[in-house]
């Protein structure tokens, strides 16, 4: 991952595929990052790390199939 | 093959192989100066041959093949066959460069900096790298820039610069004492004429730079100069790279590192006066 301006460039080794990702998503991969998490563990982690103003486990789970579409997360 | 030149362009060494004896002397002639490639051995082979046996005399036409080919291409009559010489190189390049990443730029250098220029064809930066060649810059190349993915520099590949249509009067108007090549119209993409590069440029050709400044320039419109963001950049440099996929995560690191450490900006003019204009102020700017 590396911050570009407001985007963020993911290359993705494994389908060798580059993703260009806004807030929140570099946020999510960074805190999953070698440390699987349940949902809920996953939403204290991001609200310890930064100012969620509205800490919705929804919106996360939504965030998380999108990236799961893209084989950037996986579900175990 | 029966007629043979060999020669490196920066990095690349080439080996031309053709069917017929005029192609290869028209790439000898304007290249007669430039390096074999390193211990004699071509990075790639490039093949201008006849369709049919008896296409080699009757009305002969020039496949243009060598290690890496397009299925569909198609041939063009020997009275263009230096251009034939210079597609087969740049077909090679295209599909075979993986040392390298590769960008579809034009490349000019100054004080050890150098200044990427990229854009749709027609954009004007053939013309804008020759015209700055005659103001003394040195020319790395009008068609590709070759980014280290090791060291992040830009070496040259200062092939013949193909000038196209009116950019023909142009810089021969701007460079009375260049050498050039013979025209060739009425080619697939207009009337053409090769421009050889002045003699610092093939000397310094070895010599890679830092890159400080990358140019979207666009032809035809009011004079316009806006900052292009990194991200923004990373797209268009993508979309300008024949093998960014292919160089998988070498091709990832040496274009984040390049967009997030060298400023962009997407220049608009309406001729070429004030794009060297704007290209010298900003360069003035950037120092």
């Amino acid at each position: 991952m590396v911050p570009l301006d407001e985007l963020t460039a993911v290359y993705h080794r494994t389908s060798g595929q580059t993703h260009l990702v806004a807030a929140p998503v570099p946020e999510i991969l960074a805190a999953l990052e070698g440390a699987p998490a349940t949902l809920d563990v996953l939403l204290a982690r991001l609200a310890e790390r930064y100012d969620l103003a509205d800490p919705d486990p929804e919106a996360l789970a939504a965030r998380l199939a999108e990236l799961e579409t893209l084989g950037l997360v996986q579900r175990r | 093959m029966k007629h043979i030149f060999q020669l490196r362009i920066g990095p690349v060494g080439f080996r031309v192989g053709s069917d017929w004896r005029g192609p290869v002397d028209a790439v000898a002639a304007l290249y007669d100066d430039y390096p074999k490639p390193f211990d004699g051995i071509p990075d790639f082979n490039v093949r201008l041959f006849a369709e049919r046996p008896w296409r080699r005399v009757l009305r002969p036409s020039v496949m243009i093949g060598g290690d890496y080919e397009l299925p569909d291409a198609a041939p063009l009559p020997l009275r263009l066959g230096l251009l034939a010489a210079e597609m087969g190189m740049n077909l090679q390049m295209a599909l075979g460069q993986r040392r390298y990443l590769l960008l579809h730029a034009a490349s000019v250098e100054r004080d050890g900096r150098a200044l990427l220029m990229t854009g749709v064809s027609g954009a004007g930066k053939s013309t804008l790298a020759a015209l700055l060649m005659a103001r003394g810059w040195r020319l790395m190349g009008d068609e590709f820039a070759l980014v280290d993915p090791e060291t992040g520099l830009v070496h040259g590949f200062p092939r013949l610069v193909s000038l196209k249509n009116q950019a023909i009067e142009v810089v021969e108007r701007a460079a009375p004492g260049a050498r050039f090549g013979p025209l060739q119209p009425d080619t697939p993409k207009g009337h053409i004429r090769h421009l050889k590069p002045d003699a610092a440029s093939i000397a310094a050709m070895d010599v890679p730079a830092r890159a400080v400044a990358i140019l979207f320039p666009s032809f035809g419109h009011a004079p316009d100069l806006r900052p292009v963001p990194p991200a923004e950049t990373f797209v268009r440099l993508t979309q300008a790279s024949t093998n960014y996929v292919a160089l998988r995560e070498r091709g990832f690191h040496a274009l984040t590192r390049l967009v997030t450490g060298v400023p962009a900006h997407a220049i608009d003019y309406p001729d070429t006066e004030a794009a060297i204009e704007m290209v010298e102020r900003l360069w003035e700017q950037s120092a």
